[in-house]
């Protein structure tokens, strides 16, 4: 089969498809149209919407309106099994193995062959190595256990499960991000035949030479809704940044002090910290007063950086001093300690943050216990006191401070996780994206008490996945992508432009490309 | 031949096991003083097969990473309800074992479905229906007592041939009629998928209610086989909080020493039965070397303490100590 021509009907069509989550609007009257036997790529900087597009298609999440026509029959999916049965199957970016299973086991889970009701392992092992063969990753044997696998080699084994499932619309979320250079081309390669095969494809990557290479067409999302679609290379870098960019400002930041002081050592200094393939050779200070920015494309190790600075990994290697100190904190237990004092504000405030169950008083001095108690027993009078001023001033509103933390509205469950963590009178404050998913009015009152926080000599380092708080909150950004710093952005130098560029590791070409027109 | 390797890697567990258990077995007879004779495998096999059956139990809710406490309680149901029914004629005493086992089916449904629909924890799910289910027992046999059906108890404790012991022979057709079959099924393969991780299994389209139902369902079918056995073994039924407590117990430590995961996802029944039978020869040793019984419990402890060291060792290899905390 050779490619279609566009005016052949699409397999695939998604008609104003749209969906909310709670008062966050992830996707807004979105339109996607997909033939067969063309590769279709997905564009768009983080919450663009492009993941609830594929949850949707996925049978992961149900849309609140829109149409979805496959084979120009309306459908809708209830469970990824029923997406699967349609022919639609995603291979998503947190893979679907299952750990104690073996490779064949996986790669046939769903419908595994059987003879006499009981599995065939004949039948199922040549399926695997059929499957295995065809994703071009022969090498891995049916019988080990996924758990075993390096990461690299799990993706291939997700690949050929989807293979496996004989789809018609195969759709690969960031499916390629884990895969070593070599696998990538042997990846291409089979993604091309299937082109060949009449699959429709449905890629989504921020490898822009990736999408060059493979794409036949490309939609760009932004916003929650498709703001273009264009074939393949006829579009430079550069505008596709300019298409990406445009998101409605909502936010008002408090004003960034001109300069600071200069000359004394700086409160936190990172040297060449690595761990795992996760973070590579990451070098950065933070000075007393700093607001500094983690940004970059979701997943690209920021993370794992304020785990590893929390003492939370083991087998971290370089070196991390605080006000020019060498310190290794092993638990964040002792990163809390005066002589370090580092504070992380963690990502899932109920799980992570706090005691749901448990009074605002009693969660707000989880971490404080050793400044509320004395010889081992927590002395009620300075608790309430210390509790009462840190309610008045972050303006906490709960029914008391014995009403329980999960009875909070999430913004105010988020300033609690907060300002636990300023009853220690933190050095260094770590956010891992405080601000998602609450009211706009409390993410106000977060950045001016941040500002507030670095003014009073804190420095801090704060990571979101909202450009808008890069730009208007930090005083330098660190752009990371694949767990290494790409770029450093200081004040002026913070632009949404410059942010998005660097995230897609197309920084410097984009800037090319625009002083000397298009590329290719 | 790297087939093997992978084989064996898999099934370490329960190789292990059963290499413990034959040399627990070999050190036990050749010390007894009757020596490697059909009368002491006979007296071990019957106290050794109850507590397999349990664990076996135990295992089908486990692998799902779930744990029924149950077990033992449906264990002492079936028991004195099969010491009222599996009597009279052998036409009586078929209809009364085909009762008890639907009873079995019954209490595994129950908690299959409160921990399903429920969305209860199976830790506190299976305490509630475990009370009840004892609270039912008592009102059958208010007092110890009853009967059984005597040919049958006696073929089923007895011995083939007069050299291997029957009850053995009845476990390897309860293992080869349930678990093999089960182990190869798809809705076998996707308890374990749930059990080592429900989100994936979830994710790849696998019945995950389903699979958890049929586990809790087989659970309460092997807990009931050893009720019935029980009954065989000792002609009557009783109420006893001290051995549902006791086999429940027991069974999650036939478990662990049958190297099945608590976390769910990994290990077999075959494991769990020979766990089982290494942690009544445990007792059978003490007795042969004249150690005081008083020791038992602490040696049985010992034991397992070491085995859950040996299986944990893994956790000296996470690089994220929030892998930790499962």
């Amino acid at each position: 089969m050779t490619q279609l021509e566009p005016t052949a009907s699409p397999i695939l069509r998604m008609e104003g498809v749209s969906k909310r989550y709670g008062g966050v609007r992830a996707l807004a009257s979105a339109d996607l149209v997909v033939f067969a036997g063309r590769i279709h790529a997905i564009l768009g900087e983080n919450g663009a919407g492009k993941s609830t597009l594929i949850k949707i298609l996925a049978g992961v999440v149900a849309p609140d309106s829109g149409r979805i026509v496959l084979d120009g029959a309306e459908v809708g999916f209830d469970s990824p099994a029923a997406a699967n049965r349609a022919g639609i199957v995603c291979i998503f970016q947190e893979l679907s193995l299952i750990p104690d299973l073996s490779v064949a086991d996986n790669i046939a889970i769903s419908n595994p062959p059987r003879r006499f009701g009981m599995i065939d392992r004949r039948a199922q092992r040549r399926l695997a190595e059929e499957a295995l063969e065809r994703a071009g990753a022969p090498d891995i044997h049916p019988l080990a256990l996924v758990k075993d696998l390096p990461l690299s080699r799990r993706q291939m084994v997700e690949i050929a499960k989807a293979l496996a499932r004989k789809p018609r619309v195969l759709i690969l979320d960031e499916a390629t991000s884990a895969l070593t250079a070599a696998d990538v081309a042997k990846v291409f390669v089979v993604l091309k035949r299937l082109r060949q095969e009449g699959l429709a494809l449905l890629f989504i990557s921020h490898r822009m030479h990736e999408i060059a290479e493979l794409a036949d067409e490309c939609t760009v999302f932004r916003n929650g809704a498709n703001v273009a679609t264009y074939a393949a290379g006829t579009k430079t870098d550069n505008e596709v940044v300019e298409m990406m960019i445009g998101r409605e400002y909502s936010h008002v930041f408090p004003p960034k002090p001109a300069a600071r002081a200069n000359g004394a050592a700086p409160l936190l200094e990172v040297r060449n910290l690595s761990w795992t393939d996760r973070l590579r050779d990451i070098s950065f200070t933070a000075e007393a007063g700093e607001v500094v920015g983690l940004g970059g494309l979701d997943g690209q190790g920021q993370r794992e950086l304020l785990l590893a600075l929390f003492g939370v990994l083991r087998g971290v290697s370089g070196e991390i001093r605080v006000a020019g100190a060498p310190v290794s904190p092993s638990s964040p237990h002792a990163a809390k300690a005066k002589s370090i004092g580092m504070a992380l504000i963690p990502e899932d405030r109920k799980t992570e943050g706090l005691m749901l169950p448990m009074s605002v008083r009693e969660n707000l001095s989880f971490a404080a216990l050793g400044r509320v108690s004395r010889g081992g027993v927590v002395d009620a009078t300075r608790e309430s006191k210390l509790v009462g001023e840190m309610i008045d001033l972050l303006e906490i509103h709960t029914a008391g401070t014995d009403a329980p933390a999960g009875s909070l509205s999430g913004g105010n469950q988020q300033k609690v996780v907060i300002a636990k963590w300023l009853m220690v009178e933190p050095r260094i404050i770590l956010l891992n994206d405080p601000t998602r998913g609450i009211d706009v009015g409390t993410k106000q009152e977060i950045y001016v008490l941040l500002r507030r926080l670095a003014d009073a000599g804190a420095a801090i380092v704060f990571y979101t996945t909202d450009y808008d708080e890069l730009i208007g909150c930090c005083d330098r950004a660190l752009v990371l992508y694949d767990g290494a710093v790409k770029r450093v952005l200081c004040g002026a130098e913070i632009t949404e432009r410059a942010l998005i560029s660097s995230a897609l590791n197309i920084g410097t070409e984009a800037e090319a490309a625009a002083a000397t027109g298009p590329r290719r | 031949m790297s087939d093997w390797r992978y084989r064996l890697a898999q099934n370490r567990g329960t190789l292990l096991a059963f290499v413990f258990f034959v040399v627990m077995f070999a050190i036990y007879s050749s010390n007894h003083p009757a020596g490697f004779s059909a009368n002491v495998v006979q007296t071990a096999a019957n106290k050794g097969v109850l507590l397999a059956l349990v664990a076996m139990a135990q295992t089908f809710v486990v692998i799902t990473a779930g744990i029924d406490l149950s077990v033992g309680m449906v264990f002492v149901l079936t028991n004195c309800l099969a010491s009222w029914i599996v009597v009279g004629t052998a036409t009586t005493a078929a209809l009364g074992v085909v009762g008890v086992l639907l009873t079995g089916l019954a209490c595994g449904a129950i908690n299959g479905l409160i921990v399903i629909y429920g969305r209860l924890q199976p830790i506190v799910a299976t305490i509630a229906s475990g009370a009840v289910f004892f609270g039912v027992a008592l009102l059958l046999r208010p007092i110890p007592g009853g009967d059984v059906y005597g040919p049958l108890a006696d073929a089923v404790t007895g011995r083939i041939f007069d050299v291997a012991p029957a009850s053995l022979a009845a476990l390897v057709v309860v293992v080869l009629v349930l678990w093999v079959p089960y182990r190869r099924s798809a809705i076998g393969r996707a308890a374990y998928a749930v059990g080592s991780s429900e989100t994936a299994a979830y994710m790849s389209g696998v019945p995950v209610g389903a699979a958890k139902f049929c586990a809790y369902l087989l659970s309460g079918l092997a807990a009931s086989l050893a009720g019935l056995f029980l009954t065989f073994v000792t002609y009557s039924g009783e109420a006893s909080a001290a051995n549902g407590g006791s086999y429940t117990l027991f069974s999650i430590a036939a478990v662990v020493l049958g190297g099945v995961s608590l976390f769910g996802g990994s290990g077999s029944a075959i494991g769990a039965i020979f766990g089982a039978l290494m942690f009544r020869t445990i007792g059978d040793l003490m007795f042969v070397f004249n150690l005081d019984p008083l020791w038992q419990p602490l040696f049985q402890g010992l034991v397992l303490l070491a085995a859950v060291c040996v299986g944990s060792a893994r956790l000296f290899q996470v690089r994220n100590r929030l892998e930790l905390f499962p």
